[in-house]
């Protein structure tokens, strides 16, 4: 029998094509549309090709947000990814324990991200603050507005707070679904924790590892709410990563044509990094076909 | 190589058993004889499965005792008992070769490195895999991967025994076949105690030289597969083993009659002649059964005399199935449906004929039991 074709099916999915273009391409190509112009008025446009592209990447404080965001990301993938790993394998694997931590751990993802901010500015303030009235009195002059490391480490420490709980979770799940079996024969095998967690845990994980961390770059690159209402980028610039500075230079500054730019450029880094971690989960979860088959 | 006897074992998973009902296995005392070849064999659910974890330590049985070679293992755990477990559906660390599978467990109990390349190229010869050591293990077939299970377990040197749980289970069929013959191999040159639990009965009586039988719990009979098959302690024995299994008849004792026993409890029974010294035992006992083997009964169209050593009865032969090299006739006496095993070239028709009970063959059973 054969496959009937049926193009009415075009006509469903036209409504999310619509509200799609609208929210997402439309935008997009007016984004395209301010990078290549230089806009003096309102009915003054000048098309000026690739000139904003070249005048924002060599802006060096555009160098600057871009370096800050680098070592931020990594600084916090390289927390948060083994604290979550850490986490999930202290997590009782079954009972009303398990619910209670699993509710307990995802609590920090339920916070609005401003929120989130607002949590954390009042918690490290030195006079009402939990946190930075415990600071002081114990000698140490704690003040993330004026002090650049530790406008740093408030945040670091924010988001670790805000994002590790969703590693730990893709993790809770991944250890969840290696069988009893495996553990068995380990433990036949005279393995103890540390060979168990090397060669049976972590290469099961793998899967959902790759997940998290795929997740977790693209936001912290991304990031802008939290810092913004902990710090609003301070002191100075010390904590203006990627996104914050981009909005500066759009609705601050309405410079609409480097920030145009650069917006395309940031997508770009995005979707090449996202591309390569996605492509190496497929073949993470499509082993190589076996060398010999069965006769 | 170690002996191993099981104490007064029991396991129950709620704390407070009261009756049978409530322990996965039952109260059992038993030896297991250094060197043996050992099928655990069972319907699923009877307490295989646990029997071979409290014997492999992994897990502690709620009461009674283990003990090797006279020494009490109860409470040590897996990796001190010396015991190799190859489970049914295959483990093996995907990250490695093939050869450092096999090398996997003597490194965590620290074996220097040139003796352990000994022994796996040792055990790699005897399991044929010695082609494969460069190889990743993931992706490989599924049989090749129970060759590296079973591989980690002999390259230990201090294995004294080796527990199977329905190892061929994801295996293809032609190649359970090659597995089992190396099982044997390996079971004659290095005289390790092999203990295999299975629900597959063939595979049971094929591999073992002693084969315990289990139900709900419980070890019905223990004894070569041919005592299992020739003399059942129970009647679920006799179901159990055999395709088909035994024929078993409920049936009662006439009053005033020591000769026979009635099959069935309408008026005109048929009457079946036992030996008096059987019905002497069970006078005055309720619930008994007769039994017979399908290989055993006779069954033909023709008439035959019947003598003290072959009883013989009229029944309905119902219909006559040929199966290749043999057919299997069944037959209705007195509300009773038989089966009846017979050679290939047998002349058995639909129709009236007679059933043969072989004096010897007949089995009666007491409450289930073997009378004697």
């Amino acid at each position: 029998m054969m496959k009937t074709r049926n193009n009415k099916a075009w006509f469903l999915v036209l409504p999310v094509v619509i509200s799609v273009a609208f929210s997402a391409i439309i935008p997009l190509m007016t984004v395209i549309n301010y990078s290549v112009q230089d806009i003096i008025g309102p009915d003054q446009k000048v098309f000026v090709g690739l000139d904003w592209f070249k005048e924002v990447l060599r802006d060096p404080d555009l160098h600057g947000a871009f370096l800050r965001q680098l070592l931020f990301t990594l600084v916090v993938l390289a927390i948060e990814i083994p604290l979550g790993i850490l986490i999930a394998l202290s997590m009782p694997a079954r009972g009303w324990k398990a619910s209670l931590s699993l509710v307990l751990i995802a609590l920090p993802l339920l916070v609005p991200f401003n929120v989130v901010g607002t949590i954390w500015q009042i918690f490290g303030r030195a006079d009402i603050g939990l946190g930075g009235h415990f600071l002081a009195s114990l000698g140490i002059d704690y003040n993330y507005a004026t002090n650049p490391l530790h406008a740093w480490l408030t945040v670091i420490l924010m988001d670790v707070w805000h994002w590790t709980p969703l590693v730990a979770l893709l993790c809770y799940a991944g250890l969840r679904s290696i069988p009893e079996g495996y553990y068995q024969a380990a433990k036949i095998d005279g393995a103890r924790a540390w060979a168990t967690f090397r060669f049976i845990q972590l290469p099961k994980l793998s899967g959902v590892l790759m997940i998290g961390l795929l997740l977790r770059f693209m936001d912290s690159f991304m990031i802008y709410t939290e810092p913004f209402v902990l710090t609003g980028g301070g002191p100075g610039n010390a904590t203006t990563f990627l996104s914050i500075y981009l909005t500066k230079l759009a609705v601050g500054q309405f410079d609409l044509g480097p920030a145009a730019a650069f917006s395309l450029v940031y997508f770009l880094i995005i979707q090449v990094v996202s591309f390569v971690l996605f492509t190496l989960i497929q073949r993470n979860s499509n082993p190589t076909a076996t060398k010999q088959g069965t006769p | 190589m170690a002996r191993i006897e099981l104490d007064g074992l029991a396991h129950a998973y709620r704390p407070n058993p009261q009756k049978p009902e409530d322990y996965a296995l039952r109260p059992l005392t038993m030896t297991w004889q250094d060197g043996g070849a050992y099928a655990l064999l069972g319907p699923s659910g009877c307490g295989k499965t646990t029997l071979l974890n409290i014997i492999s330590g992994l897990l502690r049985p709620s009461h009674g005792r283990v003990l090797f070679d006279g020494r009490d293992v109860t409470d040590l755990p897996t990796e001190a008992r010396n015991i190799a477990q190859v489970f049914q559906f295959p483990v093996i660390y995907d990250t490695m070769t093939v050869h450092d599978n096999l090398a996997f467990p003597l490194r965590n109990r620290r074996v220097p490195e040139p003796e352990v390349r000994v022994r796996v190229a040792h055990v790699a010869e005897l399991l044929e895999l010695t082609g494969d050591l460069k190889n990743r293990a993931r992706g490989l077939s599924a049989d090749l991967k129970q060759k590296i299970s079973l591989g980690r377990g002999l390259v230990r040197k201090d294995v004294a025994a080796i527990l199977f749980d329905e190892p061929l289970t994801v295996i293809d069929p032609h190649l359970k076949w090659q597995l089992r013959s190396k099982l044997k191999q390996i079971h004659f040159e290095l005289k390790l105690s092999l203990i295999y639990v299975t629900h597959d009965q063939v595979e049971a009586l094929t591999f073992a030289d002693q084969v315990v039988l289990m139900e709900g719990g419980a070890v019905m009979q223990t004894g070569t597969p041919q005592a299992l098959f020739e003399e059942p302690e129970h009647t679920f024995v006799g179901y159990f083993i055999g395709s088909p299994g035994m024929n078993l008849l409920p049936c009662s004792l006439e009053s005033g009659n020591t000769d026979a026993v009635l099959l069935g409890t309408q008026t005109g029974a048929p009457r079946l002649p036992m030996d008096a010294h059987l019905l002497e035992r069970v006078r005055g006992q309720g619930d008994l059964t007769v039994g017979i083997r399908p290989e055993f009964l006779g069954c033909s169209n023709t008439e035959e005399i019947g003598t003290s050593e072959t009883r013989v009865l009229p029944a309905v032969i119902a219909r006559v199935d040929d199966l290749g090299n043999y057919k299997l006739a069944t037959a209705q006496l007195g509300g009773y449906t038989l089966m009846a095993k017979l050679s290939e070239d047998a002349q058995v028709q639909v129709g009236p004929g007679w059933l043969s009970f072989p004096a010897h063959q007949t089995k009666l059973y007491s409450s289930s039991r073997l009378v004697r």
